[in-house]
């Protein structure tokens, strides 16, 4: 598998150098998930401090995006909002890809009443609107940074159980699944043998553009004021508090809003990118 | 035909029963009980008065007892009252879900008529520099987060057009429709674009899909230019897959729309339920997700019923 993956990424890494789209794609995420991870280090100024005499202040040099209505460092508020939204959605998306990926799996293997069992479920999850959704399970758990992660992480599940499910059903019954089966290996082994890696490429992009829209509900669920509550630092509250006072100081929303839309465009790119690199039927087409 | 309408009015049934235990559930899995949370809200409450209350509600029946008893309730059309004022809860939903369900309505129109010729072009002309440039375009469109664009569009709209006002209450439109659709008008906009960009890009694969048909070639070979083999023939094969994003975009567009009023004070639902949530108002909650996901169940069914009448091969697969 391995051996496998080395080869795969190899083939990826010549398209990102033909792929202008791509790079640029991969040069946003890589950015951004470095500004998330040293957050402490890079981000100038502490991102809850208060400053009476810079309140408002527009970007100079001293404050590169401005401060806000407390006379906080815009900029460092951002590179923590980073930090929490990546961080939820890649959270919330990871729970929803192990969580609705194994169940549809389970439901593409073994087919019959598990099968159906979890596509009706996963069907009733589907015919919510997303933000519904996401409201009535924060209605249940309150408004905090773990029900935002677990909100989110139920709007995905059943996209995953349902892309997972049909390609297993597919390789299930493969020439080289029943060749396994004849060798005496048990379901998981073949499962994560023999079907897991086939769903590589459909996970990679999946995941990506679920991350990519998972960044902008999140977003949506703060500006809402029903996400990640105060002093948590939130891309969709600073943009959301900043309206207030936008013909005063318009960059205190004007750069949260754009660092939202760099976050989402980023990882929608990369989706998109790898998905025309790795669908077959698209080659040649784009 | 009969038989499959038949079918999909069954797995209706089963999708929409399926919602109602789901909403159910919702409020069941609150932590403490919907009596406690109900006397919380109005002050303190004795361990008496919480024991009566819960016998009031039926608290103490088995689930099954009390599902039966809402679904009873609201086969009466009892939907329950707001906790707060005591008035039927479904009142002010009535009162509430117009104006979203037309900024719903109005948005899918604006993203219907801009998105088809926009994949269509794109579709046209494939491969090429403008091509690549609306493709980073039109996904800066789908990411682009509908608030930060409302508070830029309000922001700019004011600079720029500083007679328009788009602002404000939004009368009834049999009052003064040419304010109404005014004040609808950057609502809408803010609301429409993410999805024009999303089913713009749709269009565009489907048209591609569409013009390596076997049928593009005959038409090509015999003579037929490249506009008319675009617009005429593939063109309409590609609106399949097109209708079929429109039920999905409806629930998007209704997402959006919640948001949306957020930013421009509007009066509608989202603004009701996200006060529903402050005030611990859980009766509302319930109901005004149960109310419009069935409604979006609904559309999707008939969204799906079309698109059978449009492509007969579907109806024979099903």
């Amino acid at each position: 598998m391995m051996a496998v993956l080395r080869r795969w990424m190899q083939g990826v890494g010549r398209d990102f150098v033909r792929n202008p789209i791509l790079m640029l794609a991969l040069t946003l995420v890589l950015a951004q998930v470095l500004v998330s991870v040293f957050a402490n280090v890079i981000s100038p100024y502490d991102p809850v401090e208060q400053s009476v005499e810079a309140r408002m202040a527009p970007p100079s040099g001293e404050f590169l995006l401005g401060t806000d209505k407390l006379g906080r460092d815009v900029l460092s508020r951002i590179i923590h909002g980073y930090r929490s939204s990546l961080g939820i959605a890649f959270s919330a998306v990871l729970a929803a890809l192990l969580l609705g990926g194994s169940l549809g799996i389970w439901a593409g293997y073994k087919g019959g009443w598990v099968d159906r069992l979890v596509m009706r479920f996963a069907d009733v999850l589907f015919a919510f609107p997303i933000i519904l959704l996401a409201i009535g399970v924060i209605a249940i758990l309150g408004t905090n940074t773990a029900s935002t992660v677990v909100a989110i992480a139920v709007v995905y599940a059943p996209i995953f159980a349902r892309l997972m499910r049909a390609p297993t059903l597919v390789l299930r019954s493969s020439d080289y699944v029943h060749a396994a089966r004849s060798f005496g290996a048990g379901d998981l082994r073949i499962i994560v043998r023999h079907i897991m890696p086939n769903l590589m490429s459909v996970i990679l992009v999946q995941a990506s553009l679920s991350l990519s829209t998972a960044i902008l509900l999140e977003a949506s669920l703060s500006f809402l004021g029903i996400g990640a509550q105060p002093p948590a630092p939130s891309l969709g509250r600073m943009l959301s508090e900043g309206r207030e006072y936008m013909f005063m100081a318009p960059w205190a929303s004007l750069f949260s809003g754009l660092a939202i839309l760099l976050a989402s465009l980023g990882f929608n790119l990369l989706g998109d990118g790898l998905r025309d690199r790795l669908d077959p039927r698209l080659r040649g087409i784009d | 035909m009969l038989k499959m309408i038949l079918k999909r009015l069954l797995d209706l049934a089963i999708v929409l029963l399926g919602v109602s235990v789901l909403v159910f559930l919702m409020i069941r899995l609150i932590p403490g009980d919907a009596a406690q949370v109900m006397l919380g809200a109005s002050g303190d409450a004795g361990e008496e008065q919480v024991r009566q209350l819960r016998e009031k509600l039926g608290l103490n029946d088995t689930l099954l007892v009390q599902y039966g008893r809402w679904m009873g309730a609201m086969a009466r059309g009892d939907f329950g009252e707001s906790i707060w004022t005591g008035k039927p809860v479904i009142e002010d939903i009535w009162q509430r879900i117009g104006v979203t369900a037309e900024l719903t309505f109005l948005s899918l129109v604006l993203a219907v008529v801009l998105s088809i010729p926009a994949g269509a072009l794109m579709a046209y002309f494939r491969g090429s520099v403008s091509d690549v440039v609306m493709r980073v375009v039109t996904i800066t469109g789908v990411t682009m987060p509908s608030f930060w664009l409302g508070a830029l569009l309000i922001f700019g709209w004011a600079a720029w057009f500083p007679n328009w006002q788009t602002l404000g209450s939004i009368p009834p439109i049999s009052e003064d429709p040419w304010l109404h659709l005014q004040r609808m008008f950057l609502p809408t906009l803010t609301c429409a674009l993410p999805v024009i960009a999303s089913l713009a890009r749709i269009m565009r694969s489907a048209m591609i899909d569409a013009l390596g048909q076997d049928y593009i070639r005959t038409a090509r070979s015999k003579g037929l230019g490249e506009w008319t083999v675009t617009f005429k023939h593939a063109l309409r094969n590609s609106l399949i897959p097109y209708v079929t994003a429109l039920g999905i975009m409806a629930g998007y567009l209704f997402s959006g729309a919640i948001v949306v009023e957020q930013v421009y004070a509007i009066p509608g639902l989202g603004r009701l339920m996200l006060g529903a949530i402050a005030d611990r108002n859980y009766p509302l909650i319930q109901t005004s997700i149960l109310v419009v996901t069935c409604a979006f169940v609904v559309i999707n069914a008939i969204i799906d019923l079309l698109y059978r009448v449009i492509d007969k091969r579907a109806g024979v697969v099903a």
